[in-house]
């Protein structure tokens, strides 16, 4: 059933059919399209080395995506400034397909002196933003634009109790403005139960202070409904996660975790009768984060990498160059005129 | 609101990407289903353009499509030029939002010299792609909610007159063809016998290829669709019926078109393709005629613009532009402008100097001049008085040493005899008197 409304100026005309005439096809026309054109998505895992960057990366996608590196020694693990290693992946599940790349950032907070160690992190994003945008003013542009720009930064947090230290701090608020930044609360295993609430306050109080704003940040939700979905993410972040790819049996269930003297930590139940999640909550958040990450919200993370920080990036890289050109032509300059 | 997709790509398989197996159930199979929902919160937008004589049945195919009546009056025939109108509307099936615009042509075919018809549709298509353009370049841009008026279909309305395309058919479709996916219709088909259509298409189709005409093809390389939409690329052009009157058949009421002779049923199949043009249309294709118009249409007017507009990728040894590069060479550039206008400036201002110095000078001689004549002036003037004074000086001498003789002779006279003194005094007082009178005169 179609029903009529003139856009300008309004007026209802009231359906006088009532047969089908097929609108809502396109949904089903979109989905195709989707699948046969897969996706892409780029995560960033930035975080001290041993913090469990890999292991969680590995848990959170199901396979070895990224290497552990837990032979080599000193010199090699930690290099002298920090790089950056981007290691893609084709994946598929169900018939979507997928191309993740997984960015480590090793050397992170390993020296002694960790001065600008964000720097490197930023002009990596910058980079892909600038790559994005020269293929973007291409007189002759590509079909389909190689999206390598970082949707994601996932952000570990030494579990330390007590609050944030100045290079997260440092880091953080750099870094909200150009990318969604998702922290999590790395080897939470570390931490009772009330040691991690109260960690997690005061890491959310020692954010609002600092003006940093994560992922979903609070200006971009779209409605109402948005609103109450988020906020209940809000309240929980950082999620304190435990990564394992071991699995052990628990009660009847094989699952995900951590086999310690006192106890084996649940980590995510490998059961594939309940996929939506009887992960034991009370001991990690990471199946929080997982949903938040995979299967809710990925789409609004490419989407707001997008459409906020890319155009802000846009915005400032051709406001430069037009301040040089607007002397020259006298006139408004665009986007191509340089 | 409409979307513009913009990452839509094929997954390339390249060197880097390396295939992995999965161990589990990870849940980005939800993507799909994540992006649907994004765009039906945002809305759709389609846009369709017809081309047709006036009368033909463009408004009433239209409100058959859409089930539902638009707006739409009866154009006359008598129109100077061809104007375009659009109407948009807001339709709602299940939860989708579409945003329907639709153009019509008016007055199309209707003039004696039809030399100039095809020129207004070409600009309003143009004027459409120039509009996306001007948003798209923009500084602070904001595609995501912008109204995407881009005519993502063009149906062309063939005459059924049975015979083959009228010249202006041909040069309208031949300028359209690289701006538009065009999807000819053949209308009012229910006055063509079922042999006259059958050829009458087949020679459509020679005629459009022989001139090198492209029309829209339906995909073929998605296989859920490729078996009916090759099907239906034979069944082109369309042969159309249109009507939003209703007739009972049996015990339904169908939308129809009755004759004395009969009824001519819409949804019929073997009464008229109207079935197939509504699948192909909104059912099948409608996703990928909005790609098509995106991907190749948009992308060939924006590179013949900005090529036009002397934009160039590569500098003239044919290497890549960086943005760095073209960065750096505008600003020495506008530095090197910038020194241009320094010295230019300087120079202009020298030379004001120079001319404002050689007035003043000019008014300082003059000034000069008017000084010394003045002074000139005064000193004559004042020669002049001198010589006054002197004379007066003079006279006011001789005076005084008369009367100082007279006072010493009237002196003397006193004093010799005082008798006669008194009456020589009056003597002389008369004389002196008379004598000073005198020598007053």
């Amino acid at each position: 059933m179609a029903e009529l409304s003139r856009e300008l100026p309004s007026r209802q005309v009231p359906a006088t059919d009532f047969s089908y005439v097929g609108i809502d096809s396109i949904l089903e026309q979109m989905r195709r399209k989707a699948m046969k054109q897969g996706f892409e998505f780029n995560i960033m895992v930035v975080g001290q080395s041993g913090l469990g960057k890999s292991t969680l990366m590995n848990t959170l996608f199901k396979s070895k995506v990224s290497r552990r590196s837990a032979t080599s020694t000193i010199e090699e693990r930690i290099p002298k400034t920090v790089e950056i290693k981007s290691i893609s992946h084709d994946i598929e599940e169900k018939g979507v397909r997928m191309k993740l790349t997984v960015i480590d950032t090793p050397g992170f907070g390993d020296h002694i002196n960790n001065e600008n160690c964000w720097q490197p992190v930023m002009e990596f994003i910058n980079d892909q933003y600038a790559q994005y945008l020269q293929e973007e003013i291409n007189i002759n542009r590509k079909k389909r634009i190689p999206d390598t720009r970082v949707h994601c930064c996932v952000y570990f947090i030494p579990p330390t109790g007590h609050s944030l230290r100045p290079l997260d701090v440092e880091f953080m608020r750099r870094l909200s403005k150009v990318v969604n930044i998702v922290p999590v609360i790395a080897k939470a295993d570390t931490l009772t139960l009330e040691e991690r609430d109260d960690f997690k306050k005061k890491i959310r109080e020692e954010l609002s202070e600092n003006d940093i704003d994560v992922y979903p940040q609070k200006e971009f939700d779209e409605d109402a409904e948005d609103h109450l979905i988020n906020e209940k993410i809000r309240e929980m972040i950082p999620f304190a996660v435990v990564g394992s790819d071991q699995e052990y049996q628990v009660n009847g269930r094989r699952l995900l975790g951590r086999k310690t003297k006192w106890g084996i930590i649940e980590g995510i139940i490998t059961s594939l009768f309940l996929p939506f999640t009887v992960e034991n909550v009370a001991h990690c958040e990471f199946a929080y984060l997982r949903d938040l990450l995979i299967r809710t919200h990925m789409q609004n993370i490419k989407d707001i990498t997008s459409t906020i920080h890319y155009e802000a990036y846009r915005m400032t890289r051709l406001n430069d160059i037009k301040t040089y050109t607007n002397g020259m032509n006298g006139h408004e300059s665009t986007a191509c005129e340089m | 609101m409409c979307i513009t997709v913009f990452h839509w790509y094929i997954l390339q398989k390249d060197k880097n990407a390396r295939p992995l197996s999965l161990s589990g159930h990870v849940g980005f199979d939800s993507l799909p289903d994540q992006l649907v929902n994004k765009s039906t919160n945002q809305g759709f937008c389609f846009n369709i353009l017809c081309v047709g004589e006036t009368g033909i049945g463009k408004s009433t195919l239209m409100d058959t499509l859409f089930n539902t009546s638009f707006e739409n009056f009866e154009s006359s025939h008598f129109e100077p030029k061809v104007k375009l109108r659009a109407q948009t509307y807001e339709l709602n099936e299940s939860n989708v939002r579409l945003k329907l615009t639709i153009v019509n042509t008016v007055g199309f075919g209707d003039q004696m010299n039809k030399q100039q018809s095809y020129q207004p549709v070409v600009d309003y298509i143009d004027a459409q792609f120039e509009s996306y353009l001007q948003e798209e370049l923009k500084i602070k841009r904001s595609l995501y909610n912008y109204h995407d008026s881009r005519i993502h279909v063009c149906l062309y309305f063939i005459s059924p007159t049975g015979h083959s395309l009228k010249s202006l058919d041909l040069v309208t479709m031949k300028k359209l063809d690289s701006k538009v996916n065009i999807i000819p219709v053949i209308a009012k088909a229910d006055t063509i016998s079922k042999s006259e259509l059958h050829k009458f298409k087949i020679k459509i189709m020679s005629e459009l290829v022989s001139n090198g005409v492209q029309i829209y093809q339906f995909p073929i390389d998605d296989e859920s669709v490729a078996k009916i939409n090759s099907t239906m690329n034979g069944h082109l052009p369309f042969a159309v019926v249109g009507s939003t009157e209703e007739v009972k058949i049996g015990n339904k009421m169908v939308k129809a078109r009755q004759y004395p002779w009969g009824v001519v049923q819409v949804e019929n199949e073997n009464h008229c393709d109207f079935v197939k043009l509504r699948e192909m249309l909104i059912c099948v294709n409608m996703e990928d005629l909005r790609e098509q118009t995106h991907t190749r249409h948009y992308e060939l007017y924006r590179r013949c613009k900005l090529e036009e507009m002397g934009f160039k990728d590569t500098d003239p040894e044919n290497k890549p532009v960086s943005l760095q590069e073209t960065y750096e060479i505008k600003r020495q550039e506008f530095l090197l402008e910038l020194q241009r206008r320094e010295d230019e400036m300087r120079q202009t201002f020298v030379q004001r100097v120079k001319e404002k110095e050689a007035e003043l000078k000019e008014a300082e001689r003059e000034l000069q001049n008017k000084f010394e004549h003045l002074k000139r002036l005064h000193q004559e003037e004042r020669m002049k008085l001198d010589e006054k004074k002197k004379l007066l000086e003079d006279e006011i001498n001789a005076f005084n040493k008369r009367k100082s003789a007279a006072e010493l002779l009237q002196a003397q006279a006193f004093s010799s005899s005082s008798s006669m003194n008194i009456k020589r005094d009056k003597d002389r007082k008369n004389d002196t008197a008379c004598s000073m009178e005198y020598s007053m005169k």
